[in-house]
């Protein structure tokens, strides 16, 4: 089957309300009639934007895993929890349930949406016809997961808020925290910045296009 | 040139012609697999009703705690904002912030906006001032509103404290998890229906 690219037939589709303009090639930078949106063919700089906050992402990576994002303090003990020691903590608990929801939301899920995103990046930079298909599917999936991540910002700030009976008991968030809710944050404005149209494009789309 | 007669595949670019879907249809582009537009779903007015009861379990849900503890006969409540000033006052601002934005500011933005937009277009049968504008922000909006993140962020606090005091759920909890279902269907509104609504109207 041929398929036949908006590219291709001189179309140009409207990011934000999705109306189909004719591409007038003495109009320096059209805007859509409907709703003023600026047009492109592509997203701007996709790739090297989504580079940008892909790395900025994973250096901080590391001090929110390596950070406290929570300090527990009571009358009897002082303790200083990272993510994986929360969730190490619940699972000796007995909630194996949602030790395992954090851990997925937390660990694997931004671990795995920064090596998808290199290899996205990487492979569409290389134009490779790789796998097209389940790019295309693995970039629709990291759309889907991205804000899960959320998750254990929003367990210590509970927490924070609960636990507060001053010196008898009391919870803060730690360092690590505001690492990993840029973690998240930055790894959600990779995934916007991406444009999925490029994993599809021909070397000769690509110079074509304006 | 009308915008319905071609659908463009906003994951790869592939042109295809618009046909006419029934109710539960779902057209997918053939070569990513992504979906294209569905059939007609939930009518306008529908929506209406469901925006206008999100906005009443919105304010229950904030209105009330979430969830109470109760430690050597001391108790704490904690509302939804309540958690937001405590992350504040702790000194992670930017964790405050975050959390306000994404589970109160949007989505209650997107309740009162859509509630404007569709009372404006259906009731009054008259386009909305500042239309455009707000169906830009209502797009942006979309990715960072995160109640339903937030519920289950609230079990888990719940049950990380259940070994150390008395927790119980309160009224604002279960408000949530309804709102959690009302923005799920909310937010899996095709915003393009606003804009022919919109064109309909203007012809």
């Amino acid at each position: 089957m041929k398929f036949r690219t908006a590219t291709e037939m001189g179309l140009l589709p409207c990011e934000a309300c999705g109306m189909v303009c004719r591409d007038e090639p003495s109009i320096v930078a059209p805007c859509c009639p409907r709703c003023d949106a600026p047009l492109h063919h592509r997203k701007r700089d996709s790739v090297r934007r989504s580079w940008a906050f892909l790395i900025a992402a994973a250096v901080l990576y590391i001090p929110a895993n390596v950070l406290p994002i929570m300090n527990t303090s009571s009358l009897l003990y002082n303790q200083q929890n990272t993510i994986l020691g929360g969730i190490r903590v619940l699972w000796l608990e007995g909630s194996w349930d949602l030790a395992l929801i954090v851990f997925v939301a937390s660990i694997c899920v931004p671990i795995l949406k920064i090596i998808s995103l290199c290899v996205l990046l990487f492979s569409t930079h290389r134009q490779s016809a790789w796998a097209r298909r389940g790019r295309a599917r693995l970039y629709r999936l990291l759309e889907f997961v991205g804000q899960w991540s959320m998750l254990d910002i929003f367990v210590v700030a509970l927490l924070v808020s609960l636990v507060d009976f001053h010196t008898v008991a009391e919870v803060r968030a730690g360092p690590g925290a505001v690492a990993f809710g840029a973690v998240v944050v930055l790894t959600m404005l990779a995934s916007m910045s991406f444009d999925p149209r490029l994993i599809w494009d021909e070397p000769r789309t690509l110079t074509s296009r304006k | 040139m009308h915008a319905s007669k071609f659908i463009v595949c906003e994951h790869c670019d592939v042109v295809y012609e618009r046909a006419d879907l029934v109710r539960k249809q779902t057209a997918f582009c053939v070569r990513c697999g992504a979906e294209l537009y569905r059939g007609p779903t939930v009518r306008l007015q529908t929506m209406l009703a469901l925006i206008v009861t999100s906005l009443f379990v919105f304010i229950i849900a904030n209105a009330y705690p979430l969830v109470a503890m109760d430690m050597n006969g001391v108790e704490n409540r904690s509302t939804l904002l309540g958690s937001v000033f405590a992350a504040w006052n702790t000194g992670v601002g930017a964790i405050a912030m975050l959390a306000a934005l994404t589970v109160f500011v949007f989505p209650l933005a997107q309740i009162l906006l859509l509630a404007y937009l569709l009372g404006s277009l259906l009731v009054l049968h008259r386009e909305p001032m500042g239309f455009v504008d707000i169906m830009h922000a209502l797009r942006q909006m979309r990715p960072w509103s995160m109640v339903e993140v937030f519920l289950i962020g609230a079990l888990v606090a719940v049950v990380k404290i259940a070994g150390m005091a008395d927790v119980h759920a309160e009224p604002g909890l279960y408000a949530l998890g309804v709102l959690t279902f009302l923005l799920a269907v909310i937010n899996a509104f095709d915003l393009r229906l606003l804009w022919d609504a919109r064109d309909r109207l203007a012809e």
